[in-house]
């Protein structure tokens, strides 16, 4: 049994009550907003929630999913899950090709194509410069966001450090037995690394998700995605003073809307997180 | 031999060494061609990838000859457009709304420092308390939790802190946080916070921390996990308590982590991300600007892509450009600096 001095059970105690303490206010807003969205006009208005819904009522989240706010927010929805879905797999594919290719020994130009990709870490046109490039490549076009954005040299060189470690050994056995790149490619490195691919695919899903500035600009009206969407109705609410005849709060119906946006994050969490505390130390410094 | 023989020689020679290098420059390129072939499924793999580099991420950086051309959103494109040299950056820099630019370069600096004070120790100190919670089913959920704000969206986020802060109407009573801070005497009834110059920093900073500390600090809590115990036991035998503990076998332990990160994020002094601060503060008038208006909202804002402008409205896109390219010099310089400082004191750089 080992003794600990007092000093160090000081900043044990101390240790335990803070880390608490940051975890719950980490955690209190997603509570006070589910509390918000399910609480009363009247409890809401007079600023009565403080943890837990008070005259709870299910109207703003009715509105939300099934009522008049119904159409516009389904359509962002479903505008999110095709920009996240396609994009994810837009950038996977480029990505793991990239990764792949760069982790052959024999590949020619290979110090300079890996600068040619690093080097965009370190160095971007600028705003103005990037808008204006779409704009001369295609504008207003969703297409244009799901090929315009994504593959980041980051996760290209995360993939192929992961690739760098897969044995050469079963790779050679593959291409005695007549196997060519793809199938090395398909059937040896992608089975080996998927808790690497796992990573950058939830990394690269997340961004999607929760992109917002070039889809705002870049697309137009009933093309806008989720965040577009919840940024108006939150400013709506906050915004306003105008009396509306609903059952229920604008402050409802927005933090009922912040919560449908996160409700995908917060289900994935939990595989998320295994993975992506060893991405980081992966990526991490090196390079 | 004379002299004309000896010049023919010369010649010869001369043009045979041409031949023999011409004929090595040919069978490179044919041993290049012959390898590409034999492996052309690796090299098919790399034409996407390259291709979206190229149009996405290298044909931008051509733009920013915007900044020195008569460019602007009813041209026909930038290289069609007349060179005009340094005027863009004369204009935002000494013209007649010299003022906005350099509130919007001094905002950049004060945020961003500021930042740096007091949001680079904070993921330092969790990681020393996450180190400290021995029960490791604890330990996990606390992290697990303190990492889910990095996942949440900055419109999610700004929007919960638009809503928190909001000022309260004839409708509404204030939101909750500005009720508390109203309460405890800190702010005057009925201020809408998210308006008013002397919050925006502090409201900033806090929510920054708040989203980004548990996540930031796994690296640390990697580099204290990576110290050996044996270094612990050591110093308890010479008697050191805790505190001297973390002094002199933590602390030098995290060092090359710390420096890394210290580097990094140096470098980014100027990049305050416009996405945060543009959601902040868009349609909360123009009062607030005086301490929110940073170099990138301010670039969207001559350029017309901000919020609630219509893109290809102005005629400042140049201008916009050149306040962009001044920002990206004085970011490279803060990087070169920070690590050639941190290469002369501690031997620890990133390149």
């Amino acid at each position: 049994m080992k003794r600990l001095d007092k000093s160090e059970l000081i900043f044990k105690i101390i240790a335990y009550i803070l880390v608490t303490l940051f975890a719950l206010t980490t955690l209190y807003p997603f509570i006070y907003s589910i509390s918000m969205a399910l609480s009363g006009l009247q409890a809401v208005e007079q600023g009565k929630v403080i943890l837990f819904p008070v005259d709870p009522q299910m109207d703003a989240i009715k509105a939300l999913l099934i009522g008049e706010r119904a159409k516009g927010f389904w359509i962002s929805y479903t505008n999110t899950l095709f920009y996240t879905f396609y994009g994810t797999a837009f950038s996977m594919i480029l990505s793991i090709f990239a990764a792949y290719a760069l982790s052959k020994t024999n590949l020619l130009f290979k110090r300079q194509i890996g600068f040619l990709i690093v080097f965009t870490m370190w160095f971007s046109a600028g705003l103005i410069p990037t808008y204006i490039n779409y704009r001369e490549l295609f504008v207003n076009n969703r297409w244009g966001i799901i090929y315009g954005f994504g593959v980041q040299a980051f996760n290209i060189l995360l993939l192929r450090n992961y690739f760098n470690g897969i044995s050469k050994e079963i790779e050679e056995a593959a291409i005695v037995d007549g196997a060519n790149e793809f199938q090395v490619l398909g059937n040896v490195y992608i089975p080996m690394s998927k808790s690497a691919l796992a990573t950058v695919t939830l990394f690269y899903a997340l961004n999607r998700w929760n992109g917002y500035f070039w889809n705002m600009r870049l697309v137009q009206g009933n093309e806008h995605p989720l965040q577009v969407i919840l940024r108006g109705i939150t400013e709506a609410a906050s915004n306003t003073d105008i009396i509306v005849n609903y059952p229920y709060s604008l402050y409802s119906l927005a933090y009922a809307a912040i919560i449908m946006s996160i409700i995908p994050i917060i289900v994935i969490y939990p595989y998320l997180q295994k993975y992506f505390a060893k991405g980081v130390n992966v990526g991490g410094v090196k390079e | 031999m004379n002299q004309e023989q000896k010049e023919q020689n010369m010649s010869i020679e001369a043009q045979r060494r041409e031949a023999i290098i011409e004929e090595m420059e040919r069978t490179r390129w044919h041993r290049y061609w012959t390898q590409i072939k034999k492996d052309w499924p690796i090299y098919a793999m790399l034409v996407p990838v390259i291709l979206f580099f190229y149009f996405f991420r290298y044909r931008p950086i051509g733009g920013i000859m915007i900044a020195f051309k008569n460019y602007d959103n009813y041209s026909d494109s930038v290289a069609n457009s007349n060179f005009y040299g340094l005027y863009a950056f004369r204009y935002i820099m000494f013209g007649p709304q010299a003022r906005d630019f350099w509130q919007a370069f001094r905002n950049t600096f004060t945020l961003s420092t500021y930042g740096l004070f007091f949001g680079f120790p904070i993921p330092i100190i969790l990681a020393l308390l996450f180190s400290e919670i021995k029960n490791e089913a604890y330990r996990a959920a606390t992290q697990i939790i303190s990492y889910l704000p990095k996942f949440i969206s900055t419109v999610v986020i700004t929007s919960i802190l638009g809503l928190m802060l909001a000022g309260g109407n004839s409708v509404m009573a204030p939101g909750l946080l500005n009720g508390l801070f109203q309460q405890a005497g800190w702010i005057p009834a009925g201020t809408p916070m998210l308006s008013k110059p002397e919050y925006f920093r502090s409201i900033y900073i806090i929510s920054n921390i708040w989203e980004s500390a548990g996540y930031g600090s796994i690296v640390y809590f990697a580099a204290i996990m990576a110290i050996s115990p044996t270094n612990y036991e050591a110093a308890k035998i010479d008697g050191a308590n805790k505190l001297s503990q973390i002094r002199y076998v933590t602390l030098p332990g995290m060092a090359p982590t710390l420096t890394i990160m210290l580097i990094l994020r140096i470098g980014e002094t100027l990049n305050v991300g416009y996405e945060k601060v543009m959601l902040l503060t868009a349609n909360r008038g123009n009062e607030v600007l005086s301490t929110a208006e940073v170099i990138s909202t301010y670039v969207l804002k001559l350029g017309s892509i901000g919020i609630g402008s219509s893109a290809g409205a102005a005629a400042g896109v140049n201008f916009a450009a050149a306040a962009d390219v001044f920002n990206s010099i004085i970011a490279m310089f803060l990087v070169l600096g920070a690590n050639f400082i941190s290469r002369r004191v501690s031997d620890t750089s990133l390149f």
